[in-house]
């Protein structure tokens, strides 16, 4: 019989799961992220993990989280600070308690509340038993004790009955938030299609927690957070990386020439190698190198020979790709490199997010050797900006890097699925006439002719040293060298009127304008809708292009009293703008491995503004 | 118009139905002023290049090659075919780009000992691992020419150059051993003043499918004059040098009464003139032996004292190639998935309608 339940709506939610890494965090927050889109949510979620693939069970340093943001309306971050945190031991409780909001729900597994479990968290006492954990909503629940119970009957050892715990919370959670179990159902039917006992004990452990919810007098509450309403279209959820695979798929495809990617794996960019290389049906041809400079040298070969020539990378792969990328500036082939930015320098903090490489991918060449450098704001605008970065290396035959980073990569959010013809057309013209060809004549762009090995008449040699004007073979001449090197900087420049201009959201002129670029993109917005609410007023503008800016980039920054650069470096992108523009910017940077918080921009621009300016 | 299909490399491009014409040796020179030090082997390479390319039957605009830097590296500039000349070390994963991205291409790499084996040598013997159709020209001086004058990977041990006054410290690589040992599935030897071998030499590795290493003793005049003498001087040459020839006795010597037989896995050399040993007894070389030891047990003659050195066809075996592979998968998946629909592959997984 069921018990009498209150449903309460609310607006928005945000939930962490965590635990050991090896107890399947990743992989619950990822069905619960799943059931949570098909109910037509909004949402936005990062995962948090060790760089240790299995860090010793029950430490600190091993816990393993999953947060996941969701609701009924417009959202653009993964939330500052969990409503609800559900806890698989007591590490896990001790390293995410200090990111919860003051009244926080927290489910506690209390069979993991043992006494090495603790010792292992470093609490000499229980926290559940002193007032550690005064006044929040604590629900303590046997969750193991509870999903061995559920699987007394299943021909499994211990060990693989205790696994299952994961499902046992998840169930729990689809009962707390009122969802369907039919999409986690299917999954765990496909997915242990090959041990039926292994379904059995996941599909027992996942309704065993939501008969739990449903029968036991600890939970008096349910959650209902109404569908988003989002733009009319078709949806999905899309991860960063998994977005920018897919964005550099479709822009092969629409440029109708192959895709070539050449790569090293490296965190944590490597889930767009592995998204490729499932993608085989397409032609696409993958290159796993011996090393990060092997990679992109495959790529420029491969773009020579009229491939569509990529790599993918992170900061320390960036850096030995840089006499590569020289290579190709020179040549002038299309190449797109993706920089998929770490907390840095050197091997820093491989899990972790910053922005911290855009002047590396500015400048981190010999020479005067400009490059076209693109972000990406969100996990869905991967999709959009590795095909702007493909279309942009075609058509003017020239490198570019594309800058996302660990935040977006990992995290997720629900991408509206264009259809393929509202994408941008992508024309590849291949040089075949030999009448008057010379390798670096150059079009209305300062794009030189794509002259592939193969076609008739053609033949000819390109190369790292200096090229001689429109004929393209060696040249020592100062006064040609000068040419060329102002050539190579206008063709980039001329990518500025092949892009749109700097949109500002708000005002277009004012106090403050808060201008970022990439992933900060969600948190200055939520911010910024926060504090209009409260009678500030307070313009937005964002980059995805760096390199060249929008044109209009000078007028937008003159019409402001005030600019605020938001980065999750030192401020790399302030130094650009004082360089280009003379005028002062003031920095707010932050460099913990982390994303920025809602709250802490909120904060930043109360401190600028004082008061609510607006009327 | 919806293009979401498959692609493959555009077929006008890359494929030629006709005949290949016939070429001179002329057809194949760019035209360039070719700017190597007066007397420096790289002469003679080019010249024999040239003079072979007519004959492998590849139609010119399908042949590409590849370099690092160095002197050697010059080399695609002289060539009137496409050429890529790349960054220090780079040559052999450039040019496994280009060869994947379209194996129809005939793809050689012109490199030297520095380029190869010094900074490119994780990219060398990956690419002889991966059996990457690939044709490498590795013209071995024994120094750095184009830096003026250092001691190189394959520089004796206690050589002094400017930057090793005192001697050098290194022990050198032996580039045959190290092709072998990686995976090369055809090794070879020969020289710069042996225009007729070298000839040979690269005409077999141009039948090759695979990764094909010929180390080609070049002597720089400047730097390091003089280091194959030995191997080159009549007086010497017969002395020096062990042809070796598929199903032949490892015989030389200037009136062929010399040889080298095998006792166990220790080589030995006999006088055949003393009546002990004939030639029925000497060490019969099999280039197909797809036990690699024998090769590497040649390959090891260059520090053996009084042995002499090889020079020929050290290994050939077949395998099959990383391009060919990358191909065959696609089509097999191709064949088993169908070929990619973008808007299928796009809208996959669970997807959700907002009206
Ligand atoms: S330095 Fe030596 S290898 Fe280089 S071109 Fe001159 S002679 Fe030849």
């Amino acid at each position: 019989m069921a018990k009498d339940v209150e449903i309460q709506i609310l607006d928005d939610v945000t939930v962490r799961f965590a635990g050991d890494s090896g107890d399947g965090m990743q992989l619950t927050g990822a069905q619960f992220t799943n059931t949570t889109a098909l109910a037509g949510n909004d949402l936005s979620t990062l995962p948090d993990y060790p760089a240790e693939i299995r860090a010793p069970a029950g430490t600190l340093y091993g816990v393993s989280g999953f947060q996941l943001h969701f609701s009924s309306s417009d959202i653009q971050t993964p939330g500052d600070s969990p409503d609800v945190l559900i806890a698989m031991n007591p590490a896990a409780l001790k390293v995410n308690l200090k990111d919860l909001k003051p009244d926080a729900t927290i489910i506690v597994n209390t069979s993991a509340f043992d006494s090495k479990n603790l010792r292992l968290a470093e609490y000499a006492v229980n926290p559940l038993d002193d007032d550690t954990l005064n006044g929040y909503n604590v629900i303590q629940v046997p969750l193991t004790d509870l999903t061995m119970k559920s699987l007394e009957e299943l021909r499994l050892s211990n060990k693989e009955k205790e696994r299952c715990k994961n499902f046992f919370a998840l169930g729990l959670m689809f009962w707390l938030y009122n969802r369907e179990v039919d999409a986690t159902i299917e999954w765990i039917e496909s997915k242990f299609k090959k041990d039926a006992v292994l379904v059995q004990a996941n599909k027992n452990a996942l309704y065993a927690g939501y008969y739990y919810g449903e029968n036991t007098e600890i939970f008096s509450t349910r959650y209902h957070v109404e569908p988003a309403k989002l733009p009319a279209g078709t949806y999905r959820n899309i991860q960063g990386n998994e977005a920018t695979a897919l964005g550099l798929l479709t822009a092969s495809l629409r440029a109708g020439i192959p895709l070539f990617l050449g790569s090293y794996p490296i965190t944590p960019a490597s889930e767009i190698l592995h998204e490729l290389s499932r993608h085989k049906d397409f032609g696409v041809k993958i290159f796993q190198a011996e090393d990060e400079i092997g990679a992109i040298c495959a790529a420029i070969g491969a773009s020579f020979a009229g491939s569509l020539g990529l790599t993918t990378t992170s900061g320390p792969g960036l850096s030995l790709k840089t006499e590569a990328i020289g290579l190709a500036l020179m040549t002038e082939l299309p190449l797109v490199i993706v920089d998929v930015q770490r907390g840095g320098p050197s091997t820093g903090l491989p899990t972790k997010t910053e922005q911290a490489d855009l002047l590396q991918a500015m400048y981190a060449r010999n020479g005067e050797s400009p490059v076209v450098v693109l972000s990406a704001n969100s996990p869905a605008d991967c999709f959009f900006m590795a095909i702007e970065a493909c279309r942009i290396a075609i058509k003017f035959m020239v490198p570019v890097i594309l800058l996302t980073d660990g935040y977006i990569a990992n995290g997720s959010e629900p991408l509206r699925l264009p259809e393929i013809d509202e994408l941008p057309e992508i024309p590849v013209n291949f040089r075949t006439d030999p009448e008057g060809f010379y390798p670096y004549t150059r079009d209305e762009n300062l794009a030189r002719p794509w002259a592939i090995p193969g076609t008739k008449g053609l033949e000819h040699r390109i190369g790292g040293l200096e090229k001689k004007n429109i004929q393209g073979g060696i040249s020592y001449d100062t006064d040609n060298h000068e040419l060329m090197i102002h050539l190579r900087q206008e063709k980039v420049n001329k990518v500025a009127f092949d892009i749109p201009d700097l949109a500002v959201d708000g005002d277009s002129e004012g106090d403050l304008l808060v201008l970022g670029w990439g992933s900060t993109y969600g948190a200055i917005r939520e911010a910024i809708t926060h504090l209009r609410k409260k009678g500030y007023k307070v313009s937005q503008a964002h980059f995805q292009y760096l390199n060249p800016m929008p044109k209009n980039t000078g007028e937008v920054l003159s019409k402001f009293k005030n600019i605020l650069v938001p980065e999750l470096n030192l401020g790399q992108c302030a130094t650009l703008l004082r360089n280009q523009f003379l005028i002062p910017v003031i920095q707010f940077n932050k460099v913990q491995g982390l994303p920025f918080k809602v709250i802490e921009l909120e904060n930043k621009i109360i401190e600028i503004l004082g008061v609510p300016n607006g009327k | 118009m919806e293009n979401n299909n498959v692609i493959t490399p555009p077929d006008s491009i890359g494929t030629r139905v006709e005949q290949p014409v016939k070429y001179t040796a002329k057809d194949f020179s760019s035209g360039l002023e070719v700017r190597w030090c007066p007397g420096c082997g790289d002469y003679s390479i080019l010249a024999q290049v040239q003079r072979t390319a007519p004959e492998i039957n590849v139609p010119k605009e399908n042949m590409v090659w590849v370099s690092g830097i160095g002197c050697s590296s010059r080399f695609p500039y002289y060539m009137d075919t496409f050429g890529f000349h790349g960054i220090h070390g780079r040559a052999a994963a450039i040019a496994s780009g280009v060869k994947i991205a379209n194996p129809k291409l005939s793809v050689w790499v012109a490199t030297g000992d520095g380029d190869l084996l010094s900074i490119g040598g994780n990219h060398f013997i990956h690419a002889c691992r991966r059996n990457m159709d690939l044709k490498i020209m590795l013209f071995n001086n024994r120094i750095y020419g184009l830096t003026k004058g250092q001691y190189s990977p394959t520089s004796e041990k206690g050589k002094k150059t400017k930057s090793s006054p005192h001697g050098s410290i290194d022990f050198p690589f032996k580039p045959v051993s190290v092709a072998l040992a990686s995976g090369a599935t055809f090794v070879a030897r020969s020289m710069d003043r042996d225009p007729k071998h070298l000839q040979a030499m690269m005409a077999r590795a141009a039948e090759h499918k695979g990764t094909a290493m010929i180390e080609i003793y070049q002597n720089c005049n400047i730097f390091n004059d003089g280091a194959f003498l030995h191997l080159t001087e009549k007086e010497l040459k017969d002395e020096n040098v062990v042809y070796l020839e598929h199903g032949k006795p490892l015989l030389y010597g200037h009136n062929k009464n010399k040889g080298i037989r095998l006792n166990g896995l220790t080589p030995e050399l006999v006088d055949l003139s003393k009546g002990e040993f004939s030639v029925s007894d000497l060490w019969v070389h099999d280039e197909h032996d797809i036990n690699p030891a024998r090769a590497f047990i040649l390959s090891q003659f260059i520090e053996m004292e009084h042995f002499p050195t090889p020079l020929g066809i050290f290994s050939q075996i077949q395998k099959s190639t990383y391009d060919a592979d990358v191909e065959e998968q696609i089509a097999e998946v191709q064949k088993t998935k169908g070929i990619g629909n973008l808007k299928k592959l796009l809208y996959s997984g669970n997807t959700w309608k907002i009206e």
